[in-house]
Parts: C-alpha cells; structure tokens; sequence
C-alpha cells in the first residue's frame, strides 16, 4: 500500500468555506453601505430574484399611486361639483359609448372608475396596513412576553389565543365588526366605519402572531446569548427588547407581509358584504359590492377595473411574501 | 493485494455566489479490505464531502469536478442514479452521525430492515424477516425477535445507533462509510459502538472509512490514517506512525493540541497553525488597569464560591394525580467550596445535572432547596436584594455552543459594551469604547473587531467576544460552561491557554464544567464527579486521575480513548 | 394513548365553555333583550315585568350556567327578526351548509395534497412551476371575486349553470339533499368550486412544504444511501411522514371552509346558515348569531378531535410510549 502524495505544505490562498469573511477583515472594514447590503444575503436573494424585484415595484407603485391619489386622479370623487349623473353608466374609453376622459368608463353615479379605483386603493391599504400593524403590536407583544416568561402568564394568553383560532378568522372579523357597528349609534356608523374595521381585522389577526413570536422566543430564550444578558444582569425588559425582539422579527415580517394580503382580502369581503366602508367612501370591496348589482345587465367594467386592482394588489403582496419566506428560512439556504 | 476503493486526484466542487469552494482537492486515498481507514480533519477540511462523494450523494450543488474512484475495479463515476442506487446499500453502506434523526419515526425497524433487505438482496417477506432478526442479534440487540416490532422511538440513543448500523450491514456491502458515527452519543456508549464496528469489519472482512474529528476515536478504531486540512489529505500512513511521529507540520500541530489525559502540562503547545494561535498574550498591570480594580478591591477572606445542599427537580410530566407526574431529580443535594483564584472543575457525562449546577450558581435556575454565596454573600435566598445583586456582579459565565452565545443582530462594540454602559462603569461613551477595544485587544482579537457583527468570526474568535463580555462586568468569578466543546481541538487549545492566562493575571477563580477528562485534568486545580445529579466524589485533580476514589470515576477514566499511541516513538 | 384523547377532550370542553361565555355575553353586551320582544311604549313596569320572567334578574352566573344548560340541550332562544326558535332555523338551513363544506372539502382536499405531494416531488418540473405560480394567484383572489367571475363566466355568459339558489332537492324526511339530482348537482357545483378553490391552493402550498421538509431530513438521506427507490423514499417514507402536519393543516382549512361558507352563501344566495347570519348580523339577530357562534366552534372541536384521533393512528410516539 503506498500512502496518497500530499503538498508538502497547504496553499494559502485557499480559502476554507467557513471562514471566508473572518479571513478578510481590511475588506470588511472598508465597506460601504451598499457593498455591505449586497453582503446580506437576504438582499442578495432580492437582487437575484425577477419576481421579487416585480412584486415589490408592483407593490410600491400601487402604495404610491394610491396615496398620491389626490395629485394623479384625473377627477375627484369625493366633490359633487365634479360629478355628473349625466355621466354614469358609460363604458370605458376605447368600448363603444366611451368618453377619453374617463379611461376605465364611470359607475353608476357618474364617477370616474380610475379615480375612484385610486381612492378606493388607498382606504382599502390604509386599513390593511394598520390592522396589520394593530395585530401585529399585540400579536408580537404579548407573544414575547409569554414566550419570554412561561408559566401561568404564558397559559393564560395561549389559551386566550386557541379559544379565539376556534373561530375562524373572517368570521369573528365579520362578528366583532357586527357589534361595534351595533353599539355605535346609528348616525355615526358611517364616520366610525373605518376604525371598527380596522379594529375588527386587527383584533382577528394577533393570535397568529402571538404564536409566531412566543414559538420564536422560547427558541430565542433557550439560547445562550439571552442566558449571557440575564447573568450580566439586565432587567427583564431590556433583554426582552434588546435581545428577543429583533431576534425573532424575521418570522414575524414574513407573517406581516402575507398578514397584510390576507387584511387588504379580508378588508374588502367585509366592505363587499355590506358590513365594511360605507358606499359614499368606497374602497375596492364596497366597488365591487356596487358593481356587482349592474354586472347583469352587462356593465361589467365596474366590478372588473376594482377587481383588478385589487387582485394584482394582493398578488404583489402574496409574491413579495412568498419570496420572504424561502429568503428567510435559514433551512432553504 | 488489490484495494477496495482507491481514489485518485478526487476534486468536489460547491459552487457559491462568492467563488466556487473547493471542498476536495486532490484527494487520494485507499481502503482494502478488512481494514478501518480513519479519515481525520477540523471542520471545514472537506472530510465529510469524501464519504458523500463516493456514492454520488452530494448536497446539491456540490459536484465531482475531477478524479478517479474506482471501486473494486470499476469506476464509480458518470454510473446513471439507477446503477448508483444499485451500488449504494448493496455494496457500499452508510453510517451517519445523529441516531436521533437517521430512522424513520414512524415505521418499526424491522419493516425499515426488511424494506433494505428485500431490495438489496431480492429475498422473500419470510426470509428477509429472518435475516433482520439475525443482524439485530449481530449488532448486539437482544430479544431480536420482539424488538422487530418496535419503532425507533423506542430505543435509547446507543440501542438506535446500533440499527442503523444493522440497516447499513443489511444489503452485505463490502465497503462502509462512517460518517462522525459516535459524536453523538456519551463516552460509555461511544466505546461499545467503536468496537462493534471494528468487530464487525474484521469478521465481515469489510473495509470501512471511518470519518471523524476526534483523535481518540482514530487512535481506537484505526488502521491507517489520513489526514485532511481545508479540502487536501496531508499526510497518509499508518495509525502509529500518524500520531506517534507526524511528518507534516499540520499534523503535529494537530496532535500537539489534543488535551493529554496521562498528564498535566503547563500549557498546551503553541499551535502556530492555527488562526489566532501564534498571538502572544500581552500582560497588562493589574495595579493601574481598568480591568484590574475589582482585584484590587477584592477582599481575601473564606471561599469566593461556595454552594450547600442544592435541590432542583424537573417536572418530566404533568398530571392531576401525584403518582402520574414523572419528576427528574436534576440535582440532588450538591454541596461545595471554591477558592478565591482555585479551578474548580465538575466533570460528568449528558444528563448528569453538571450544567443544571452552574445555571442554578449563575442565577439561571431557582434551586428547590440550598444555599449558593459568592464572595460569602447569600444569592439565592432573597435574590432581590441589592447586597445580593452586587455580589451578582462579581460573576460571569461563558457558554457551550459560540454560535448562539452572541447575539446576531447586535456589533461586537454593543455586545461587549453592554454591561459597562447598564453598570455605568465608565464615564463616557468615548471612554466605553476605549475599554471595548482594549478588552477585544486583550482577549486576542484586536480593537477593530469591534465595528463588525458575529457572523463576521469564526466560532474561536466568537469564543473570544463571549469572553470580553465577560470580563466586561469585571468579574472576580468565572463560570466555564463546556467553553470548548463545540469548537475543533485546535483552537480549543488557543481558548484554554487564553483562559488560564487570564485567571494568572487577574486572580479569577473559576468553575470549568466539561464532559472531557483530559481538558479537566489541564485544567482544573480539584474535580468533582457528577453522576445523576449528585456528586460522586470531589478531589484534587491529580489524585483523581492517579487514584480515583470512586467506582464511577474509575469507570469514566477507564473509558478514555488510549492515548498510549501518542508516545513519541522513533520514527 | 386513552388519556391523550381525555386530555383533548377536556381541552375541547373548556374551549367550547370559553365560547359559550362570549357567546353569552353578546346577549348583555350588544342591545337590550327587552326593546326587542315589547313595543317602544312599554312602560317601565312591563319591561320589568318581563325582565324577571326573563330571568334577566338573576345574577349573571345563574343566566350563564341557565344559557349553557339550553346549550347542551340545544335551545338558543327565539330569533329577534324571525320570531322563531333559533335551533330549527339552524336545523332548516344546516343540510345545505354542510352539502356544500362536504362537497368543496372534497374537491380542495383532493387536488390539493395530489398537486401538493407532486410539486413537493417534482419540485422543478413544469408542471410544478406551472401550480406554483397558478396557487399564489388562488391565494390572492377573494372567494367573492371567485364566484363573481364563475357567475359570470357559466351562468351569465356561458348559460349552463345556474348562477344562485339551490334547486333539485330531495327531502329525505330530516335531511334535504341536493346530491341526488343533476339538478341538485348543477347548483352546487359552482358554489362547492368558488368555497373550496382557496383552501385547495392553500392546503397545495402547504402540503409541498412539508414534503421538502421531510425530504431534507436525515432519514430520508439515509434511506436514500440504502439504495432505496425513488418510490420507496417518497412514498413509503417522505409521505407518511409529511401526512401528521397535513391533517392538522386539513383539519384547519375544513374549519375555514365553514367561516368562508358565509361568502359563498352570500355571493350565490345559497339558503344554508351562513346566509342567515349575515342577515343576523345586519340585524343585531343577537340569538342565531351567538348560536352561530357556537354552532362553529363545536364544528371546530369536532374536527380537532378527529383529527387528534387519526394522529394516534398514525404516530406511534403518540400511541406507545418511549422504553
């Protein structure tokens, strides 16, 4: 048996795979921000990936277009002076009947689809956007807090969590909104519509993230680095804050993101039902409930156009979403 | 005599955004048969590739850019996956590391048995059954017949270990690949496991690669030997020659810095090879340093830890009735004394309670029942109390696993300034940073480690940050909680010289937890023996070794991997 | 294994008793009984009057524990709106809701874990790319806007399919069907189609997550070191193993289809419960909502027992306990 001939000494310039970036510290020092986004992988990833890159354009494109609704809409829907029932009912601008002025034709009452569309965007991201972030606060908060603490704390908001996950979400969303629209007298149901369902969409979604985030702290809490805090001796609040808390955000943002898709959806069924924004305001649910009384009798483009907007909205959000999660799952790495 | 595998020029690519990493380079090697082939190396050296390379089941994207492997004298190499699924299991067997992981949960073991049988060597239900019974009783499983039908779950860690190996004979391979086969499991089940395989591949006549880390494992178990460093075999021969008269450099650096059990020595040899290794410790004046003024306030009165009778039981499962709840006595009755500036060791193998005893020191467990006093102050009784969290302060630990014990969102200059800035131990931000960079400096790493993130070092150096933070607090304690365990032999030797410099300097009395008898006996002043949560006995280290008191300790040394291999013999 | 089904059982009680208090408390929260049963000019004595015959007197436990003891017995009370008792309206409109939960359960559980398990396989064929990208835009369409555009498409353009109602029923004596006529048939399908095309993209996304999971454990790796087929690995050992995470997703999604059961029965006016509670809540029909309530949450439970069950079935780290 002969041994195998090995170089006498190792090649320096090998690089080992583990230890590629401690090797080289001059080249880390010098980095700018940009040089060292492009280290992150998960911007990596975004860079590389087509669908991500659209998803996030088409994402905030429609952000922007509906916020910037005021500057960009052609009309004002909200301004009787520049409505006309003269006007209602037409088709859009390139079908037979259409006006160029309004683009996407005009709803029943004469207003301009496109505008309102627009309009109707920026209510309809609004709510989700705060909902989310209504769910969200609570979810995380008091999921770190169980996580962080077990026990009797930790039993009693988990079982709060299951009672409420037996109900499904839309249901309980349809149900909270029933009642607070049932307690608010009824001539400010329409002014208060908004906040009752925000307030019902975020109320709906915590449980999921008080899950995700306690599943992620008592991950997060076993690991020595949050022992290290507690034998340093910080307080109990800090570590949760410092040290828990962006720890488990990842799973978290993912969360929010698909959390967010299923808030616009979510939005717009209640709105939809009739049990949502108010037809005078209308978001893209309320269109499509309106449009949808006409769809029959052949005006289809005012169920269509919010439809659109609204289905390429949530597939944005979903895709951005979907990209998150396999871009944040170390596993997949 | 000709070989069973012989492997040639053997290049394993991964392609990755940042280059393609070479994991093997030119790697050649032979086994023939009924022969162990010890394949040796520290993370990262590509070891593990080989065994994946041989029967084409690299992680994507991993390929096998160039090379020969030849296996009884047909090439391995460009076979289709169905031919390869014909070779693997029937001619060449696996072993992998985690008998926690490797067998299906759901399905007993003698349908897993009789499924690879039934496909490897085309016997019947009835035969195949018969077969499965029988390897069972060859790998040392008794009551075969009724253990048939139980699930994995079922089996401890070592019994489960033992099935795999049963599924990895089944097909009658002539050639086994061991990958870390028992770095999972405890010294006492590690030794029966070793000789099983080597049993095995002597009665069998059956080569076998054996793929590891651990010099014990490979002075065991081993014939020949190559060793592997950053994807090359650097050195082949046979297992006397390896590690009594290492040729190359790498490798004599490599058995220099695994921890002797037969004696203590006064620091492990500088490993120059090693990153970080050659960095001479720079003393500082204890007298006028910033780290130094707990010393110097430091009284010398009675001992600087001292725990009495320490109780802590763990609730295994919950229940109405008191006969259904299943406690574990985690600790029981744990009574000792540590002096200021002594090591104070507790070795003991998993699930003795070693930890449990310094996360309940460190204030991480509430104990049941005793006392604990650091600097003669009650911590544990009213742990609230403002004597009681000053006293806290005196004490630091430092932790297993150096990929989780820093948290990654945060630069190295907030991790290690942490406890300055909480304890306003420092009058002003600049004068923080100054101390981050000094500590950082000190501990080996330099003071511009301080602008990076954790994921930026490798785990010795992120071993480094864990311990500037600790001496952040200025502690005058130091709890060592397996502080080298995860990390590769040689830079655990840089890590324990680093740590005995320190407690010389600053006067540190610490408590060093490990499994590892010979990092015990380098390092520890007096050891104390846990088993099932008590202690055994506790003595001074070289008593101990020299003439163990106790059964269990005898047992436990005796269990040492021989190291009689690493005389230095004439070459 | 017998006390880990009384476990979930008293689990399952206590949920049921949590729902039962919110359900309960809707009746104090949300308007006054009393305005509902008297006219407006009921004078003060009236009202009190029938608050005690009401038992609206009592302390609160004693009304819990009376709603919970007409619970068990199946009285909900009498509808504000309809003026009849609640649990025969349920019982009017449960057959139809079922019909169409069973029917769409069916449908998104079959091609859902048959599109799953074969993109969770064949993760880069075209065809899995193909349901990949056709599952996200499923996930992001509202089940309204499904069935707007099936109407649209089968039953205003197309002319084949009825676009609401459900029509054909066979009354079986305690249960009228519609799953024995073509008739019946025609008027479910659209409905069942719209309910399940959601949860049959969502149980597709996350059955082939759970299949590449287990496709990257260790056993899987060493199953596949032993030579074993491509079939053997994927079927025999990756599936089986995907199937406990799959039926608690499955059981799941069974519940949302009750929750989405709402839309559906709204958007084609199919009379099942979900219709009557949407016109319950535009209402304030306290009764047959806070029935509702606890009409979904027993479902639920229900569902969650089965599934515990067939976990037992298929886990054996749940039925034998560990040497």
């Amino acid at each position: 048996m002969t041994s195998a001939p090995g170089p006498s000494a190792p090649d320096p310039s090998a690089s080992p795979p583990e230890r590629e970036l401690g090797a080289h510290p001059e080249h880390q020092g010098r980095m700018g921000f940009f040089a060292r986004l492009m280290e992150n992988d998960v911007a990596y990833s975004f860079t590389r990936s087509p669908t991500a890159i659209i998803a996030a354009t088409i994402t905030v494109l429609a952000i922007l277009a509906c916020f910037a609704a005021p500057l960009i809409a052609p009309f004002d829907p909200f301004d009787p002076a520049q409505i006309s029932l003269w006007d209602g009912k037409l088709p859009p601008a390139w079908a037979e009947g259409g006006q160029a002025q309004y683009l996407l034709g005009t709803d029943n009452q004469g207003r301009d689809m496109l505008s309102t569309i627009l309009y109707g965007g920026r209510l309809s991201i609004l709510v989700g956007l705060t909902a989310v972030a209504l769910g969200m606060t609570l979810g995380v908060a008091l999921g770190v807090i169980s996580g962080y603490f077990g026990g009797a704390v930790d039993a009693f908001v988990m079982r709060i969590a299951d009672v409420q996950l037996t109900i499904p979400g839309i249901l309980l969303a349809i149900l909270i909104n029933g009642i607070g629209r049932a307690v608010i007298p009824q001539e400010l149901r329409d002014d208060f519509a908004i906040y009752v369902v925000i307030l019902a969409i975020g109320l709906t979604d915590w449980p999921q993230f008080a899950r995700v985030a306690r599943g992620a702290t008592l991950v997060e809490a076993q690991k020595e680095y949050v022992m290290a805090a507690r034998v340093i001796g910080l307080p109990a609040w800090l570590i949760m804050l410092r040290h828990v808390l962006p720890n488990v955000l990842r799973p978290v943002m993912v969360l929010a993101t698909i959390g967010l898709a299923l808030a616009i959806i979510a939005e717009a069924t209640l709105s939809f039902l009739g049990q949502g924004i108010p037809p005078t305001t209308p978001s893209l649910g309320t269109l499509i409930r309106v449009g949808n009384e006409f769809l029959f009798s052949g005006l289809w483009w005012i169920t269509l156009f919010p439809a659109i907007a609204l289905v390429t909205l949530v597939f944005a959000v979903n895709l951005l979403g979907d990209w998150m999660r396999d871009a944040l799952n170390p596993k997949l790495r | 005599m000709t070989d069973l595998l012989e492997i040639e020029g053997l290049d394993v690519e991964f392609p990755t955004r940042r280059g393609t990493v070479k994991a093997a380079r030119g790697v050649g090697l032979r086994v023939a048969r009924g022969e162990v082939l010890g394949l040796v190396g520290e993370s990262g050296a590509g070891k593990s590739t080989i065994g994946a390379a041989i029967i084409d089941l690299l992680e994507p994207p991993g390929r096998v850019a160039g090379g020969r492997i030849d296996f009884q004298g047909e090439s391995l190499r460009g076979r289709s996956e169905a031919e390869m699924r014909r070779i693997r299991g029937d001619r060449i067997g696996m072993i992998f590391q985690d008998p926690q992981t490797s067998l299906d949960p759901l399905k007993t073991i003698g349908e897993q048995l009789v499924e690879t049988i039934r496909k490897c060597l085309g016997l019947n239900e009835a035969k195949a059954k018969a077969r499965a019974e029988q390897l069972l009783v060859d790998v040392g499983i008794t009551e075969a017949k009724t253990r048939l039908g139980a699930y994995p779950h079922q089996f401890s860690g070592g019994m489960r270990q033992r099935v795999v190996i049963a599924l990895a004979l089944a097909g009658e391979p002539d050639l086994i690949i061991a990958d870390e086969p028992t770095t999972a499991l405890d010294v006492s089940i590690q030794a029966q496991i070793l000789d099983l395989i080597k049993a095995l591949c002597r009665e069998r006549n059956v080569g076998v690669i054996i793929v590891t880390h651990d010099i014990g494992v490979i002075a065991n178990i081993a014939d020949r030997v190559c060793v592997m460093y950053r994807g090359e075999v650097v050195e082949t021969g046979d297992v006397a020659q390896i590690l009594g008269a290492p040729r190359h450099e790498y490798t004599r650096s490599l058995i220099a810095a695994v921890p002797r059990a037969d004696r203590r020595l006064p620091r492990f040899a500088s490993v120059d090879y090693i990153e970080g290794g050659a960095s001479a410790f720079r003393r500082i004046d204890v007298k006028t340093h910033w780290l130094g003024a707990a010393v110097r306030e430091a009284k010398g009165e009675g001992p600087a830890l001292s725990v009495a009778g320490l109780d802590l039981s763990f609730t295994l499962r919950r229940a109405l009735l008191p006969k259904n709840r299943k406690m574990l006595k985690a600790v029981n009755d744990v009574s000792f004394d540590v002096a200021p500036g002594e090591t104070f060791g507790i070795v003991g193998e998993s699930g003795s309670g070693k930890s449990t005893v310094a996360r309940i020191i460190a204030g991480l467990y509430k104990p049941d029942a005793g006392v604990v006093r650091l600097m003669g102050q009650d911590v544990s009784t009213a742990p609230r109390d403002p004597k009681a969290r000053a006293a806290r302060r005196s004490l630091q630990m430092i932790f297993q696993d150096p990929y989780s014990s820093l948290n990654a969102r945060m630069r190295v200059l907030d991790i290690v300034a942490e406890p300055i800035r909480f304890f306003r131990l420092a009058e002003s931000e600049a004068e923080v940073r100054r101390i981050v960079g000094d500590l950082l400096d000190h501990v080996g790493l330099g003071a511009a480690a301080a602008r990076r993130y954790p994921h930026e070092f490798s785990g010795g150096q992120r071993q480094r940050i864990s311990i500037a933070r600790a001496l952040a607090s200025r502690p005058r304690i130091l709890i060592c909680d397996e502080p080298t365990s995860a990390l590769d032999v040689s830079v655990q030797a840089t890590i324990l010289n680093l740590l005995r410099d320190l407690q010389e300097e600053l006067g540190l009395t610490m408590l060093f937890i490990s499994h590892d008898l010979p990092v015990i006996r380098q390092m520890c002043d007096r050891v104390a023996v846990m088993r099932h949560g008590a202690i055994c006995e506790i003595a001074p280290a070289e008593r101990l070794f020299e003439a163990p008191g106790h059964d269990y300790t005898r047992h436990l040394i005796d269990l040492m991997p021989s190291m009689d291999l690493l005389e230095p013999t004439p070459a | 294994m017998v006390a880990f089904i009384l476990r979930r059982l008293m689990q399952s009680l206590l949920v049921m008793l949590a729902v039962s208090a919110v359900s309960f408390s809707l009746f104090n929260f949300v308007g006054d009984p009393v305005n509902n049963m008297v006219g407006q000019d009921a004078t003060r004595e009236q009202r009190q009057q029938i608050r005690v015959e009401l038992g609206l007197e009592d302390p609160i436990l004693v009304q819990y524990s009376r709603f919970v003891g007409n619970m068990v017995q199946g009285e909900f009370g009498v509808s504000y709106r309809i003026r009849r008792p609640v649990e025969d309206l349920i019982m009017e409109r449960l057959p139809a809701t079922l019909e169409l939960v069973f029917v769409s359960a069916i449908l998104a559980m079959g091609f859902g874990i048959a599109a799953g398990v074969y993109t969770g396989i064949r993760r880069n064929s075209w065809l899995s790319r193909v349901l990949l990208s056709t599952s996200l835009v499923g996930v992001s369409l509202p089940t309204f806007i499904i069935g707007i555009g099936l109407i649209y498409l089968f039953a205003v353009h197309l002319r084949i399919l009825p676009s609401s109602g459900r029509s054909g029923t066979v009354d079986l004596g305690w249960w009228k069907t519609s799953l024995l006529t073509r008739e019946g048939w025609a008027s479910i399908l659209l409905p069942a189609i719209t309910l399940s095309l959601f949860q049959a993209t969502m149980i597709l996304r996350l059955v082939r997550a759970e299949m590449m999971e287990v496709m990257r454990t260790d056993f899987i790796k060493f199953a596949r070191a032993r030579g074993l087929s491509e079939r053997a690995v994927n079927f025999g050992h990756a599936l089986k193993n995907t199937l406990v995470p799959v039926i608690t997703i499955i059981g799941l999604n069974i519940g949302n289809l009750i929750a989405f059961s709402v839309i559906t029965e709204t958007v084609f006016q199919w009379p099942g419960t979900g219709l009557m509670f949407i016109q319950s809540v535009d209402f304030v029909d306290v009764p047959i909502m806070s029935a509702y309530l606890v009409f979904v949450a027993l479902m639920f439970v229900i569902i969650n027992l089965v599934v515990d069950i067939l976990y037992v079935a298929i886990d054996p780290r749940i039925r034998i306990g560990s040497a």
